[in-house]
């Protein structure tokens, strides 16, 4: 960059019109995300480079008027009048226009127009409207509007380098214009035409720029008095006091007896207008021709055909994001533990390593396995947007969605969060209206995800199959568990909207855009950055938990003057047995396998005599053939058992395992002991950790989630085993684990939010803390009621 | 702020039907829009202007909501705001 200070351009443009495709192929592959305080909304921006100058490109959020009804539809208008903090007034605007619908677009343009900057227009799509028999005059189109207009074919990338040469030139033109302002006819792109508005309003306006003074936009004049409520109202009253809002309610009078009333006033003059402007420049077809667009909405808005595709779609959706992802997330955990066994051996035992590869690794492998889900979703949902398929699932879906408060768009996000929320809250960014948005994401992390399902199918296969049980049972428990996310999620949406979020019903006006076909550029780029928007922000949020319940889970590590401490001791007791294993291979079956193994196990002799003098005997006489392996296979699940028992040991007197005994009264009332509490804790960072944690406590070794997920009988299993033996503490002779606790384990995570990963992907999202903290507030306590109510019954009626 | 507007005259009262209540394929010409201001600000904004002419093209499976033709666009309005909108039909 050079001393010159950076030209700046802003593009802005109806939804649909391809803004995001102009913004790809001007601005190349430089793009960074940026989000101003307060506001959901993110624009983009990126680098342009023409006639030797580089332009800063700033993509603003889509809209059909700068009417600010929010602070998230106020950004586009602060932009564009400087106002936005730390950021400079665009030296040009480019306003995209759909050529296929151009009087509707062009209301935006004339709102543009009015903002005191210099604009082009990009005439785009017109390939689209010359198919539908609609010839526009370009040339003519220009002068009548009084700014550049310029055909372009953005997906074809036609027109922009004439494109770039116009704005170059209304860029450079209004540097002219405002160091020459004197002698500046000709140069001085900034429109004199504009829409009329009665002579009535354009006074009053006027009167108030003097009354409030020259650094209040006249702009924002124009909207306090045209937006009703609006946020410009809002703002400028919190500027300069309740007087100003009877100001502008007084101005509405006075047009409404000059019989041009308050909203009708703006949409009459701008489209008649934009009527008069038009009137010469386009041609169309005396008889509207029947596009692709009809013929397909035929059958995809059908009632019946429309519901059976757009269910068949979704199945696929939810299908590719549940099944198809999980072969590469096992390849991504695989990987991520065959990296920690290579560097466990190469490096020296410790802290240090042990942050390195449990806490760090692990994190890092939390994080990256959640990159499957979300770009597999994102290609479906690009592709469905991209071809205008979208608007119509929003249209087949609003009804229902509208009992819960929400609309169409939240149906999406709440489906693909039953295989993950956080895609699901990702893809909540379509939900233009605040409130619906916020509702959406704040409900999504209720439908049970997949991550659920290794807790479920653990409990249930442990606890409710088996003789005595009926074969129906463990289906209609996975299924209960199921609707419960299915039933609360829409409720909670419902209670939501009239409390926390209560607010007048945003209007449904949805456009169903041309279908077309989805550029496979645009698809993949959209799937590389919602990836890497992930992975960079709530990334590095996931990874801090993750070390942190590493840390509570390895700190204090024991030891004292006599003993080493546990992490050293584990690592001994490892050594030991990765030899004698070696050793094992090495020997053959013949010989003196256990002989040398024994001779070894003297070193560390605690439980090594016990166990041989306990085998031994019945061994040494009999059957000299089969015996030494099989004692070699005793001595072997003896250390194991060693190690598993040192490691559970060194968990229950972690500040974690403290904190679950701190926890237990707390945890009594729904049937947990402090073990489970624990283990309850520990899965803060996400749901499946609990099993993981479990096993470590009940001395099974590290139990993985996919183990028990892919467990022929889970009831088998060394853990199911465990945990059916476990006792409570303080009586022995009671069972801990009964069915209504299995049960209040069950609901309690089923309604929990023990994910790091949804809580950081909602504070990316709602750039704020209060959300996440809220989520996780009133899941939780949902959670706790659900599992008190479950067992409390539970041991009603169980006894 | 979502004070009910009327307009000087009552489409209403001389039997003018509103959206809603157009079938699939019939067409109308928009005489008046009547709710609160916000409301009929963002349908005006669409183009949903006296004078023009919509045509109803679709229902949603439930019923709700239904897909319109105006000018070159396709817009999609809930029943309740389409009550808002009163119609003549050609």
């Amino acid at each position: 960059m050079g001393s010159d200070p950076k030209r700046i351009a802003a593009l802005i443009g109806n939804p649909n019109t391809g803004k995001t495709t102009l913004f790809n192929a001007l601005s190349g592959l430089r793009q960074r995300v940026g989000n101003y305080p307060g506001v959901t909304v993110e624009t983009k921006k990126g680098q342009m480079c023409c006639g030797g100058q580089t332009f800063e490109l700033i993509d603003l959020p889509g809209t059909y008027s700068l009417s600010p009804r929010s602070p998230d539809e106020m950004v586009a208008v602060d932009v564009i009048l400087g106002r936005q903090q730390g950021e400079a007034r665009p030296d040009v605007v480019i306003s995209i226009v759909d050529a296929s619908n151009l009087e509707r677009n062009l209301y935006l343009t004339t709102q543009v127009l009015e903002l005191g900057v210099p604009v082009v227009v990009a005439l785009n799509m017109i390939d689209v409207a010359t198919a539908q028999g609609i010839r526009i005059d370009t040339e003519r189109l220009s002068r009548q509007l009084g700014v550049p207009v310029v055909a372009i074919q953005a997906n074809k990338k036609k027109g922009l380098e004439a494109l770039r040469e116009a704005i170059c030139r209304a860029a450079s033109g209004a540097a002219l214009a405002s160091q020459e302002s004197a002698r500046g006819t000709n140069a001085a792109p900034l429109a004199t035409h504009r829409p009329p508005f009665p002579e009535v309003f354009e006074c009053a306006i006027h009167q108030l720029h003097r009354e409030l003074g020259e650094d209040i936009p006249e702009y924002l004049l124009r909207r306090l008095v045209l937006d009703v409520g609006g946020w410009t109202e809002q703002r400028l009253v919190a500027q300069f006091g309740e007087g100003i809002r009877q100001k502008a309610q007084e101005v509405r009078q006075r047009l409404a007896q000059a019989g041009c009333p308050v909203p009708a006033v703006e949409a009459r003059a701008r489209y008649g207008w934009i009527r008069e402007v038009t009137a010469g420049c386009i041609q169309r077809p005396a008889q509207r021709a029947v596009t692709w667009t009809d013929r397909i909405d035929r059958v995809l808005t059908h009632k019946v055909w429309g519901t059976l595709i757009f269910l068949t779609l979704m199945f696929l959706v939810f299908q590719a994001i549940f099944t198809w992802a999980r072969p590469i997330m096992k390849v991504i955990s695989d990987g991520k533990d065959a990296l920690a066994e290579l560097l466990r051996g190469q490096l020296p035992p410790g802290p240090f390593t042990a942050l390195l590869l449990d806490g760090v690794l692990e994190g890092v492998g939390a994080v990256v396995v959640f990159l499957p889900q979300i770009l597999i979703l994102f290609a479906f949902l690009a592709v469905l947007e991209d071809c205008g398929y979208m608007a119509r699932a929003a249209f087949l879906m609003d009804k229902l969605m509208a009992r819960c408060g929400l609309s169409g768009k939240s149906f999406i996000p709440l489906l693909s969060s039953m295989a993950c929320a956080v895609p699901g809250i990702l893809a909540t960014r379509v939900i233009e209206n605040r409130r619906d948005r916020l509702a959406t994401i704040l409900v999504a992390p209720l439908m049970s995800c997949s991550a659920r399902l290794p807790v479920y199918i653990l409990l249930i296969g442990t606890f409710l199959t088996g003789p005595g049980f009926a074969r129906w049972l463990p289906g209609l428990v996975m299924f209960a568990m199921y609707a419960i996310g299915l039933v609360l999620a829409p409720l909670m949406a419902l209670v939501l909207k009239r409390t926390l979020l209560r607010g007048q019903t945003p209007v449904f006006v949805l456009e169903m855009p041309l279908y077309k076909v989805p550029s496979p550029r645009l698809v993949l780029r959209r799937m590389l950055d919602s990836g890497w928007a992930f992975l960079r922000r709530a990334g590095t949020l996931i990874l801090a938990s993750m070390v942190v319940v590493w840390a509570l889970l390895y700190f204090p590590r024991g030891g004292g003057p006599e003993q080493p401490p546990y992490d050293v001791r584990i690592a001994a007791m490892q050594k030991e047995l990765d030899d004698l294993k070696d050793q094992g291979r090495a020997g053959g079956v013949n010989s003196p396998v256990n002989e040398q193994g024994r001779a070894e196990g003297v070193n560390s002799p605690v439980n090594e005599q016990g166990r041989a003098g306990g085998v031994n005997p019945p061994v040494e006489p009999g059957e000299q053939g089969v015996s030494p392996p099989r004692l070699f296979y005793q001595l072997l699940e003896g250390k194991e058992q060693q190690i598993n028992e040192c490691i559970a040991e060194w968990k229950r007197q972690s500040y974690l395992g403290r904190m679950g005994k701190a926890i237990e009264p707390a945890v009594r009332p729904l049937g947990w002991d402090w073990k489970i509490g624990m283990a309850a804790l520990a899965s803060f960072p996400a749901r499946e950790v609990v099993i993981g944690t479990l096993g470590i406590i009940y001395s099974t070794g590290k139990q993985d989630s996919d183990e028990i997920r892919n467990a022929a009988n889970v009831a088998d299993t060394l853990l199911a085993r465990r945990m059916k033996e476990a006792r409570w503490d303080d009586d022995p002779t009671r069972p801990v684990f009964t069915i209504p606790t299995a049960l209040s384990l069950m609901v309690f995570f089923a309604l929990c939010c023990q994910c790091a990963s949804t809580l950081a992907v909602i504070w990316r999202e709602t750039h704020s803390w209060r959300w996440p903290a809220f989520t996780f507030t009133y899941m939780t306590v949902l959670a706790y009621l659900g599992a008190l109510v479950v067992y409390q019954i539970g041991r009603l009626l169980g006894g | 702020m979502s004070r009910e507007r009327k307009s000087s005259f009552a489409p209403w009262r001389t039997n003018m039907p509103s959206l809603d209540q157009l079938r699939p394929g019939q067409c109308g010409r928009i005489a008046a829009l009547t709710g609160n201001d916000g409301l009929v600000q963002r349908l005006m904004e669409m183009g949903l202007l006296e004078g023009e002419e919509v045509e109803v093209l679709a229902l949603a499976p439930l019923g709700d909501p239904l897909e319109i033709r105006l000018g070159d666009s396709r817009l999609s309005l809930r029943r309740s705001e389409a009550a808002r909108i009163h119609v003549s039909l050609s």
